[in-house]
C-alpha cells in the first residue's frame, strides 16, 4: 500500500509517502488511520484532529468507511486551499 | 481544458485563444485569481502551492465535466499554477464561452468555488515569521454548498 501525505500532514509526519504493510485486519481507512496514529508522535499529532483530514483511495475523495487493500494508493491531506 | 503547470499564463492569449474559429459564442467569461501581498494583516513574501499530481488533474477534469453538464458551455478552461510564487503573481485562469452570456457568467462562478473546496491544492504563506499554512475558510465551502441545491 502506498501512503502519500500532503501540506501540514506531511510536515508533522516527515514524509511525502512511503509504502507499508499494514496488518491484514486493517481494512478501512478509519482502522488504517487509528493504525497510523500509533507509529509515532509525528503521525499522532498530525490526524489528532478527524476534522482536519481528508482522505482519497486511488486519487478519489473517500469516506473513513471506504475499504484499503494492498496496492491502494491512499493520500490523506488537510482541507484543501487552492484557487 | 485542463492545465496544472508552475509557469505563468498570458490570460489575453488564452481569451483570444480560447474561442477562435467557434462563432456560436457570444459571450467569454473570465476569472483570475492572483496572490494578495497580505494575509491577516502581515505581509507575506511568498506563497507556495502544493498539490497532489494525478488528483489534480482528474478533479478538476470532474469539476469541467459537471460545469458542462449544467450550462451549454462551448469553450472552458482551467489553468491552476504550482511551485513558489510572489504577491501580484497569477494563481488561477478560469475561462467560459458560451452562446449567452448568464450561462458563461454561472458557470464560471461555478468552477472557482467549486476548484476551492475540491481541487487538492494547499497553500503556505511565507512572512518575516515563518511558513504556515493557510486554513481553509469556511465562507468557501458556503460558497460551494449554494450550487449544490440546484
Amino acid at each position: 500500500m502506498k501512503l502519500l501525505y500532503f501540506a501540514w500532514l506531511r510536515t508533522k509526519i516527515g514524509k511525502a509517502e512511503e509504502t507499508i504493510e499494514p496488518p491484514a485486519e486493517i481494512a478501512t481507512v478509519a482502522a488504517l488511520i487509528d493504525w497510523l496514529k500509533a507509529r509515532g508522535p509525528g503521525f499522532a499529532d498530525a490526524l489528532k484532529n478527524a476534522k482536519l483530514v481528508r482522505v482519497a483511495v486511488n486519487r478519489e475523495y473517500v469516506g473513513w468507511d471506504h475499504p484499503v487493500r494492498p496496492g491502494d494508493e491512499v493520500a490523506l491531506f488537510p482541507p484543501v486551499t487552492g484557487g | 481544458m485542463i492545465r496544472v503547470q508552475h509557469e505563468d499564463f498570458d490570460v489575453g492569449a488564452e481569451l483570444v485563444a480560447i474561442g477562435r474559429g467557434n462563432t456560436r459564442i457570444g459571450g467569454l467569461v473570465s476569472f483570475v485569481g492572483l496572490v494578495r501581498e497580505r494575509a491577516g494583516g502581515e505581509a507575506i513574501t511568498a506563497m507556495t502551492l502544493e498539490h497532489y499530481p494525478g488528483m489534480t488533474e482528474r478533479e478538476l477534469g470532474a469539476i469541467e465535466a459537471e460545469a458542462r453538464q449544467r450550462w451549454p458551455l462551448e469553450e472552458c478552461l482551467i489553468i491552476h499554477r504550482y511551485g513558489k510564487l510572489a504577491p501580484g503573481d497569477r494563481i488561477v485562469l478560469v475561462v467560459t464561452a458560451s452562446a449567452h452570456r448568464e450561462a458563461a457568467f454561472a458557470s464560471c462562478q461555478f468552477l472557482v468555488d467549486w476548484l476551492k473546496t475540491k481541487a487538492p491544492f494547499w497553500k503556505l504563506e511565507e512572512t518575516s515569521a515563518g511558513g504556515r499554512w493557510v486554513e481553509a475558510r469556511d465562507g468557501d465551502a458556503e460558497s460551494a454548498k449554494r450550487w449544490v441545491a440546484e
